[in-house]
């Protein structure tokens, strides 16, 4: 339904997006996280047809943005960062306006208008002035205004952002039940969200993509092995070198015990469970195991793990090719 | 079409919510009418002086045609309130869609260039209008109470140079807005391009050099005295319409080129 091909985006010497290729397919809700400053923005008013990217092509519901922009903006919703409002108009005639350019029907607009401002919690307020209303309640006419003339992919920049805790859940559920119909890309920078609202994503740094998965996945595989906290009655003087006769375990550390239970810290690699080995490995030696649970590595860690890796090799090759110029 | 309709609708809307269009209305009537008053009352007084004048020395007066007069002064000091009035109208047309952010909106719209810019024009037209007709109710008078009457023709030749010299500098104004996303900037410029215009044939030398024809040509204001005295000339007419498209077509260039944007 979406798909990048290289594109790069120069505003004068800065490159704010280089060589973003990836493919969302329909139905699917694809998550965009980035840092600030990382460039989603900019990825997303390429494919929303604001400005053409300085290289490389986008293809959204079908048609090449560049060349047949009309076609794709009609099938697209697009809600920008700061909400696009007329702030002296109405809530309705702000919608009404907005569903006429985009090509409603006359006759559906009527419908569409009452049925976005019930999704979007904006029933009551269709008389009111834009100005009038609070940021939260701004977010929600910029959600309605993507949504008001049933576009087949969204493209969202930080759609819950300014809205309170119980806002923001309605708009996660919102946008989840939008799923399969519609094509959903969204950003932000706030990580659970993204694990609970997208099926994949997309972590972007620097204007280049770092990875490119399901969140489950990341947690998992890129997390690079799992942390295994045991509790356990009994001596545990050999258990460290039992423990590591299993492969995959990379170290033991045994905490201070605690009301005569023991903690132990057993951190493994790669992706392989073994938590059936370390159990059994604890029996087998006569002890007494009373909890067993797995840490897994969070999206945040995850997040800064990438990015700062990033970083750090681009800092070395920065300074190998300013060696090379010195020499 | 409907985008157009739907552009120009939200447009109007945009304008007669501002304060702005409500000042400039009504400076621009205080004005009108304030000027039509102090014209009238000169050449009546011109008028009466020849009287006199002629009286003393028994000869009967050299004709004056006094309500072309008039007409003529009015349209003059029509021109000048416009080249002050019209930078308020057109500074916020894009810049103001730029600051707030709106533009996003319009530019990710299945909407051409072509309907956003003619649809702007339109209304700003239309404002135009708003102001132009009701000093209709001046003319009226005059037309009514003068003896002898001014010929209608002269008039409403009067009210198409206002017209379409009204039109040129919207035009202008909507493209210098399209350049910068802030306002009071859009207005100063406009201001000062129109001033260049007003005034460049002074900077004409006196010969007939391929230059000094040119700089003449360009003068908005040359090209104005004649409708203020009743000769509709084609070529005028031209020059305001080319002067309208060359406006909107530069405006065009403006968003194509994207740069500003991001
Ligand atoms: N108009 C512009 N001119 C110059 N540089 C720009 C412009 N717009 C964005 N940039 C730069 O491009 C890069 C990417 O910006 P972008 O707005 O896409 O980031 P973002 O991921 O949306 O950040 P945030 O989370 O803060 O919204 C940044 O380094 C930014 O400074
Ligand atoms: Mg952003």
């Amino acid at each position: 339904m979406i798909q990048a091909e290289h594109l790069t985006k120069r505003y004068g010497f800065t490159t704010a997006i280089q060589d973003v290729s990836f493919e969302v397919r329909k139905g699917e809700i694809l998550g965009f996280l980035g840092p600030n400053g990382a460039g989603k923005t900019t990825t997303m008013r390429i494919l929303a047809g604001f400005f053409p990217a300085t290289e490389g092509r986008a293809i959204v519901a079908g048609f090449d943005v560049f060349e047949k922009p009309l076609e794709v903006k009609k099938r697209v919703g697009y809600m920008p960062e700061h909400p696009p409002l007329y702030e002296e108009m109405s809530v309705d005639a702000y919608l009404r306006f907005v569903a006429t350019i985009k090509g409603v029907d006359r006759d559906k607009i009527d419908s569409r208008l009452s049925d976005v401002k019930a999704r979007c919690g904006l029933a009551e307020e269709g008389s009111r002035l834009i100005k009038h209303l609070s940021k939260g309640y701004k977010q929600r006419v910029g959600l309605a205004q993507a949504l008001i003339h049933e576009p087949e992919v969204l493209i969202l920049d930080e759609p819950t952002i300014g809205l309170d805790p119980k806002q923001i859940i309605e708009v996660r559920e919102l946008i989840r039940g939008l799923a399969g119909d519609h094509t959903v890309i969204l950003s932000t920078h706030i990580l659970p969200e993204v694990s609970m609202t997208c099926e994949r994503v997309i972590i972007i740094n620097n204007g280049k993509i770092v990875v490119m998965d399901t969140p489950e996945n990341l947690t998992s595989q890129l997390g690079g092995g799992e942390r295994i906290e045991l509790d356990i009655v009994g001596p545990v003087d050999n258990l460290s070198a039992l423990l590591r006769e299993i492969p995959q375990v990379k170290n033991v550390s045994l905490g201070e015990p605690q009301n005569a239970r023991q903690p132990v810290l057993v951190e493994t690699e790669g992706s392989a469970d073994v938590r059936h080995l370390i159990a059994r490995k604890v029996i087998e030696s006569g002890l007494d195991l009373y909890r067993l649970s797995t840490q897994t590595m969070t999206l945040e860690e995850i997040f800064v793990k990438l990015t700062t890796e990033e970083e750090t090799q681009e800092e070395e090759t920065e300074e190998e090719t300013q060696e090379e110029e010195t020499e | 079409m409907r985008n157009y309709l739907a552009i120009v609708t939200k447009e109007l809307r945009t304008l007669f919510v501002s304060p702005i269009a409500y000042v400039v209305l009504a400076v621009f009537f205080a004005i009108t009418g304030y000027f039509f008053y102090i014209i009238l009352g000169n050449v009546i007084e011109f008028v009466m002086q020849r009287a006199f004048q002629s009286q003393q020395f028994g000869a009967a007066p050299p004709p004056f045609d006094a309500p072309a007069a008039v007409i003529r002064g009015f349209f003059g000091v029509l021109s000048t309130i416009l080249l002050f009035l019209i930078p308020m109208i057109t500074m916020g047309i894009f810049a103001e869609e730029k600051k707030r952010g709106t533009i996003e909106l319009l530019f990710t719209s299945p909407l051409t260039h072509l309907q956003l810019i003619l649809g702007k024009f339109t209304a700003l037209i239309l404002f135009l209008l708003v102001m132009l007709v009701p000093t209709i109710v001046n003319s009226i008078l005059l037309y009514l109470l003068s003896e002898p009457a001014p010929r209608l023709v002269t008039m409403l030749v009067g009210y198409l140079g206002a017209f379409l010299l009204g039109g040129a500098l919207l035009a202008v104004g909507v493209f210098i807005s399209s350049l910068t996303e802030n306002q009071i900037v859009a207005a100063v410029l406009t201001f000062g391009t129109f001033l260049i215009l007003w005034v460049i044939d002074a900077t004409a030398g006196t010969g007939s050099t391929i230059t000094n024809e040119t700089i003449r040509y360009l003068s908005i204001l040359n090209h104005y005295e004649d409708f203020t005295k009743g000769v509709l000339d084609s070529q005028h007419v031209i020059f305001y319409l080319s002067f309208i498209f060359l406006g909107l077509f530069l405006t065009s260039v403006s968003l194509d080129s994207g740069k500003w944007r991001g």
